[in-house]
């Protein structure tokens, strides 16, 4: 039982991971919180039930559901943040969580309410190790969760645009100073953060179904996961992604299920009061 | 302040002029449900406009205080006003966790800490059926009574809450001319300088947090002793956002600007039925073009516009976030 818990609380994780990474991007480009991060992965498994649904093939409908998504966050950027970037933290935070629930009014709007089921990507029965059965879409959620943190962390390492996006964060005026071009920096960041999410929403349509609300949840949670990393580090968004998916479905399985969402709360209010700055993280949070 | 007390007057004389002419009631339901947002938004302005903290959880300081009042009434006899009382001591208590660790720290935790706890309370509300009800609801509230007085018509409820709105305006005007008001304002230009003149910048905040806290606390009991039944969807994120979009509409640190907003957004809904389904979309586009292209809030710039006079009467400041941003252009 306990094996079968920590795969679930894995595969979980993996999503949490994505969105918190997400998250991250957009904060240390550009100091904003996005409260619309839930939004993208609902896009991404929206997309893909509806293209899957009118009978299109895979190969087809994956990469449109991620372009979508992507596009989605670039036109937010484009539309909402960049007319507003001379505006406080406080008004770009609140203009994010206007486009959350202008985004689930239009998917609404456009996709109904009932939830779309979707069919795993890939047939066959689950694997199992020990006895505990691990779906293969959750393997699939797991490895493309891993992928997409690998090309991230060699995107910041390695391209110019990954050390112009960290020098950002460090110090976004020195970079500016640089000459880095930092509203194409901001559009970037939104379209990696998007597509990150997308593909969550992706990989996990089929192991949820889709609904125009299921965003908000998982925004929140992929959220609790980043603060309770650290929102300044891909690897603090890793570590707290998975620590909340297992501690959840531990959480679940042996306390209560009912409570089980309130427990990404209850971590982040905690975390909030004795580490602001985040579990794994080394920068200090400057109190009054 | 003379004039702040002439709009007062005014807006007393626009209650008592409705409650002695109209005959529907229905309509006094719908304006009773908006007197209580307004007071919700009173507090909700203070906090955003003053004190620079969001909340986006102060719907479910609005829940608590309607399941406080509901349960403690139905559940344990407790009078009406007692558990008014009590309700009030239970959620303040709540925010002092929530204010201490989080109202030191620069920057948003606030409105982080107050996110979480809304969605804690959110999912409590549906979870803990013995003492909630459950998805169902909380039914069987008493309506509100004091010394032989019984609120039971609409009509009756709608003055109540309506001299409770004014009462706040006017604590609120008062706080705001106050030198504790003044002090407040001076957390806009610069904290060192009022850390110098011996004021503790946590206290300040701390203090509107909890004013604001306490007004949703009482109109969610009063909320909840008017319509006698309460569920957990009337609570959710989705309403904090709401409160939050009355704020913004208004304009922040505008008093009245977020008294009309409130009143502005409570009545659209009313107005928009066919669109029920697409309340929330509109509101997220009403949010996102308020906060790019006017963010001192419409009634303010309307205000601007249509009267400059106006400007020297008026207590609204422009709205100057101190953040990362800023500094780094």
């Amino acid at each position: 039982m306990i094996l079968e818990l920590l795969f679930s609380g894995l595969v979980n994780g993996a999503i949490y991971a994505l969105v918190a990474l997400g998250f991250m991007i957009i904060y240390s480009a550009t100091g904003v919180i996005n409260f619309a991060q839930g939004e993208f992965v609902m896009l991404g498994a929206m997309l893909t039930a509806w293209l899957s649904g009118r009978g299109w093939p895979l190969a087809a409908v994956l990469p449109l559901a991620l372009t979508g998504a992507t596009l989605v966050g670039v036109l937010t950027e484009r539309l909402t943040i960049r007319p507003a970037r001379e505006a406080s933290p406080l008004t770009l935070i609140i203009i994010t969580i206007g486009v959350s629930i202008l985004l689930k009014g239009v998917s609404m709007f456009l996709w109904g309410k009932e939830p779309l089921p979707v069919s795993p990507f890939l047939s066959g029965p689950p694997f199992t190790f020990f006895k505990a059965a691990l779906p293969r879409q959750g393997l699939l959620v797991l490895s493309s969760s891993t992928l997409a943190f690998a090309a991230v962390a060699v995107f910041f390492r390695y391209t110019l645009w990954g050390k112009a996006m960290r020098a950002c964060a460090y110090n976004r005026f020195g970079a500016r100073i640089l000459g880095i071009n930092l509203s194409g920096l901001t559009c970037l960041s939104f379209a990696l953060s998007a597509a990150l999410s997308g593909l969550a929403g992706i990989v996990i349509a089929p192991l949820t179904f889709a609904t125009y609300d299921m965003g908000t949840m998982l925004g929140l949670k992929g959220f609790s996961a980043a603060v309770f990393g650290g929102l300044g580090s891909a690897g603090g968004a890793l570590l707290g992604g998975f620590t909340l998916g297992v501690l959840e479905a531990l959480a679940a399985g042996y306390i209560s299920s009912a409570y089980k969402d309130a427990l990404a709360f209850v971590l982040l209010l905690a975390v909030l009061f004795v580490r602001p700055e985040g579990l794994f993280s080394p920068e200090r949070v400057e109190k009054l | 302040m003379l004039r702040e007390y002439l709009k007062i007057a005014a807006l007393g004389g626009l209650v008592l002029g409705i409650f002695s002419g109209l005959r529907n009631e229905y309509l006094f339901n719908v304006l009773t449900m908006v007197g209580l947002q307004v007071l919700v938004v009173i507090g909700l302005s203070l906090l955003m406009g003053y004190a620079g903290q969001v909340s986006l959880g102060h719907a479910a300081f609005y829940g608590l205080g309607a399941y406080a009042s509901g349960i403690l009434t139905t559940r344990y006899g407790v009078s009406p006003l007692a558990g008014i009382l009590l309700a009030q001591l239970f959620t303040l208590s709540l925010a002092l966790v929530i204010g201490v660790p989080t109202l030191r720290l620069r920057g948003h935790y606030l409105a982080l800490a107050t996110l979480g706890l809304g969605v804690i309370v959110e999912i409590f509300f549906k979870e803990a059926v013995e003492l909630t009800g459950g998805p169902s609801g909380l039914v069987g509230i008493p309506p509100l009574s004091a010394g032989g007085l019984i609120f039971l018509s609409f009509r009756q409820t709608f003055l109540l809450t309506w001299i409770l709105v004014l009462l706040a305006l006017l604590l609120s005007l008062h706080l705001i001319h106050s030198p504790w008001g003044r002090a407040l304002l001076a957390l806009h230009d610069s904290e060192p300088a009022l850390r110098s003149l011996g004021y503790s910048i946590q206290r300040l905040k701390m203090g509107v947090f909890l004013f604001s806290v306490s007004l949703a606390t009482l109109a969610g009991s009063l909320y909840a002793h008017f319509v006698t039944f309460i569920s957990p969807y009337s609570f959710t994120f989705l309403h904090s956002v709401k409160f939050v979009t009355m704020v913004v509409v208004g304009g922040i640190a505008s008093l009245w600007g977020a008294v009309a907003g409130a009143v502005f957004l409570a009545l659209l809904p009313e107005v928009l039925t066919h669109f029920e389904d697409y309340e929330v979309a509109i509101f997220g586009i009403i949010l996102i073009l308020v906060m790019i292209y006017s963010p001192e809030g419409l009634i303010t710039a309307l205000e601007r516009k249509l009267w400059p006079y106006v400007r020297s009467w008026s207590t609204a400041i422009p709205f100057s976030g101190r953040g990362p941003r800023k500094s780094a252009k």
